[in-house]
C-alpha cells in the first residue's frame, strides 16, 4: 500500500521534471538541422537577389514561391524555379526534422507556422509576402 | 486495503495530467529556435557587427534573455 503511494509520488515527480524540461526548450541542434541550415545558407546567396527584385517572395506557410517570373531573365528562369523547389524541400525537411528531434512529429505544423511568422517578420524591406493569395511588400 | 481503489485512480489522473502537460507546444522556445536558424540562414548577424553599426550596442539587450 505504501509502496503504491510512493510509486505515485515518484511518477508525479518524474512527470513534473520531464514536463518542465520539455516545455523549456526546443531541440534544434541535430546533425540533420545543421546540414539543412548550411544548405539553405548557401542557397540564400542566390535567392537574396530574387527576394530583393520581387521575383520570389515568402509564403504564409513558411515556404517561398515565384511571385513575378518576368523579373527573372528568361535564361535563368528554369534555374530560379529549381532554386525555389530545392529551398522548399529543405524548409519542409527542416520543420519535420525539428519536430522529430523533439519527439513530437505532430508539432510539425506549429513549428512551420512559427517559422512562417518569423521569416515574414524578419525579412528585409522590399521583400514580398503572400498571404491569402495576395502579395504585399514590406 | 480499500485504499488501493483511491491510489490507483489518483495515479492514473496524475499520469494523464503529465501527458497533457507534455503535449503543449513550447511556442516561446520554438520562436527563439526559429530566430537562431533564420539568423544563420539569412546571415543577419553580420549587420550587427560592432563598429560597422553605431546602433549595435543598443540592440543587444533585446537579444539577451535570461532563462
Amino acid at each position: 500500500m505504501k509502496a503504491l503511494i510512493k510509486l505515485a509520488a515518484i511518477l508525479f515527480a518524474l512527470c513534473f521534471a520531464a514536463s518542465t524540461l520539455a516545455a523549456a526548450d526546443i531541440e534544434a541542434n541535430t546533425p540533420g538541422v545543421t546540414a539543412l541550415k548550411q544548405s539553405m545558407q548557401a542557397r540564400h546567396a542566390q535567392l537574396a537577389g530574387y527576394y530583393a527584385s520581387g521575383a520570389v517572395g515568402l509564403t504564409a506557410d513558411g515556404l517561398i514561391a515565384v511571385r513575378d517570373a518576368n523579373a527573372i531573365p528568361l535564361a535563368s528562369r528554369q534555374a530560379a524555379n529549381a532554386l525555389v523547389a530545392a529551398e522548399n524541400q529543405d524548409r519542409n525537411a527542416l520543420y519535420a526534422e525539428i519536430a522529430q528531434a523533439n519527439g513530437h512529429p505532430e508539432w510539425q505544423g506549429e513549428i512551420r507556422s512559427t517559422f512562417a511568422q518569423r521569416w515574414i517578420q524578419r525579412r528585409q524591406p522590399g521583400w514580398w509576402v503572400q498571404s491569402g493569395g495576395v502579395w504585399t511588400q514590406k | 486495503m480499500d485504499k488501493t481503489w483511491v491510489v490507483l485512480p489518483v495515479a492514473g489522473v496524475v499520469l494523464a495530467a503529465c501527458v497533457t502537460i507534455n503535449i503543449y507546444f513550447p511556442a516561446a522556445a520554438a520562436e527563439k529556435a526559429a530566430d537562431k536558424i533564420i539568423d544563420e540562414v539569412w546571415q543577419m548577424q553580420k549587420s550587427g557587427k560592432p563598429g560597422t553599426n553605431p546602433e549595435a550596442p543598443h540592440t543587444t539587450d533585446t537579444v539577451k534573455e535570461t532563462k
